[in-house]
């Protein structure tokens, strides 16, 4: 064996010099080279989202949304809304990219859909750090699917059909009619067993999301 | 040869087990366990940054002088845990959100940081490669077994897998649950570890 290092102020300062370069120029060249699928992988995500929560439609447009009067805006400027239109650029949906601060573990990502009349066409949860087996259903939770004889979740060409008489589903529901609460809070949706915070956050989101999509809506009506 | 490494495997998986016999590493044991597909992933996580580091040390092991042996350990360690953070973000998305914060964590899990100092600073690279190797699966299989433990009774699940309608104990998906499925899992291997 070869002979140990001894604990000179040279030596230290030179083993952890090494160490540290060769461990930042591994980490550097890693960095380069995971960047691109680590972005391609976000931006896919949303793509399927989109797909997800938006009636069929073939461009989109993005649009920035500030909401004033809103507790949790200060941390984000402001909320991504993307208007899907189709192929004769009448309006089809509005998705927006809300989120709630309120959620058992905080942050709750939810892109929510909208046709144009302001009806939830869908949702899909981006992003969230709810305990799972527990407020983690949220991202099924509120929009069950209708099933068929066999059990099969039914399908209408390719996109999942929904349960829209489900007392949990808000699906179909549309804030500016509809109460998005809890059925503790007096609202219309019932809460997830268990898991009423999460549930409350993910109204929360709802609601904001719809804020978000009447501030795009009177734009587009203005043009 | 053979036998050295036969008996780093007996110690790994069983008679020194990091989670039930070490007790070592209780945060992610006790947080990511939710489901026996996180518990795995994060236990392959480990196994991963065990072996690395096992094998790095012992090589540096006499390059590194003793008084910053500690600060080395660490920078290394956290390479592998950064590099490992990376590559699962961008190829395993879904698993790297449902691990979160314990990727990063890993950093100062105390099993990686203890077979380095205890092992891998006193033995060759081969034998420290399969000391990482053994102990990583010991503390998969940990926490794998704790994992399906918990979501068999508290989601009625296996793997994904749902085989009852609706919900199960819920308090099984939730903290308490935790430490109750890790007692009785230590309990049974113990009891049999000691006949």
């Amino acid at each position: 064996m070869a002979k140990k290092a001894q604990s000179t102020l040279v030596n230290m300062m030179l083993s952890l010099t090494i160490i540290a370069v060769v461990s930042a120029a591994a980490l550097a060249l890693l960095n380069n080279a995971t960047k691109d699928p680590i972005a391609k992988a976000k931006a896919d995500k949303v793509e399927i989202a989109l797909k997800e929560v938006l009636p069929e439609y073939d461009t989109t447009k993005l649009q920035k949304v500030t909401l004033k009067n809103d507790k949790d805006t200060t941390k984000f400027d402001s909320i991504i809304c993307k208007l899907a239109y189709d192929a004769s650029d009448s309006l089809v949906g509005v998705a927006v990219e809300s989120f709630s601060e309120d959620g058992f573990s905080g942050h709750l990502g939810v892109m929510v859909g909208f046709d144009a009349e302001g009806n939830i066409t869908g949702y899909n949860v981006l992003e969230t750090q709810e305990t799972p087996g527990l407020g983690e259903k949220a991202k099924n939770w509120f929009k069950p699917a209708k099933y068929d004889n066999d059990g099969q979740e039914m399908k209408d060409n390719g996109r999942v059909v929904y349960d829209l008489e489900s007392p949990r589903t808000v699906i179909g529901k549309n804030p500016g009619k509809n109460i998005i609460k809890v059925r503790k809070d007096k609202g219309e949706v019932d809460a997830i067993t268990a898991a009423t915070i999460s549930s409350r956050a993910f109204c929360d989101a709802i609601n904001r999301a719809y804020k978000a999509f009447n501030e795009v809506k009177g734009g587009t009506t203005n043009e | 040869m053979l036998s050295k490494i036969g008996t780093i495997a007996k110690n790994g998986l069983i008679k020194e087990n990091p989670t039930f016999v070490l007790v070592l590493g209780m945060c992610p044991t006790l947080g990511v366990t939710t489901s026996a597909i996180n518990g795995m992933g994060m236990g392959l996580a480990t196994t991963f940054v065990l072996i690395m580091s096992n094998i790095v040390i012992s090589c540096l092991k006499s390059v590194i002088p003793d008084k910053v042996r500690i600060p080395a350990f660490i920078v290394i360690i956290a390479t592998f845990v950064t590099m490992l953070a990376m590559v699962m973000e961008a190829y395993v998305p879904a698993l790297f959100e449902a691990l979160g914060l314990f990727i990063p964590l890993i950093v100062v899990n105390c099993i990686v940081l203890a077979r380095a100092e205890s092992f891998a600073s006193k033995n060759n690279p081969l034998l420290s490669l399969f000391d990482g190797l053994f102990m990583g699966l010991g503390f998969t299989l940990a926490l794998t077994l704790l994992g399906l433990l918990r979501e068999i009774l508290g989601s009625g699940s296996a793997f994904g897998y749902k085989f009852i309608e609706g919900d199960a104990m819920l308090l099984f998906v939730l903290a308490p649950g935790g430490f109750i499925g890790l007692g009785l899992l230590s309990a049974i291997v113990n009891y049999f570890r000691n006949k």
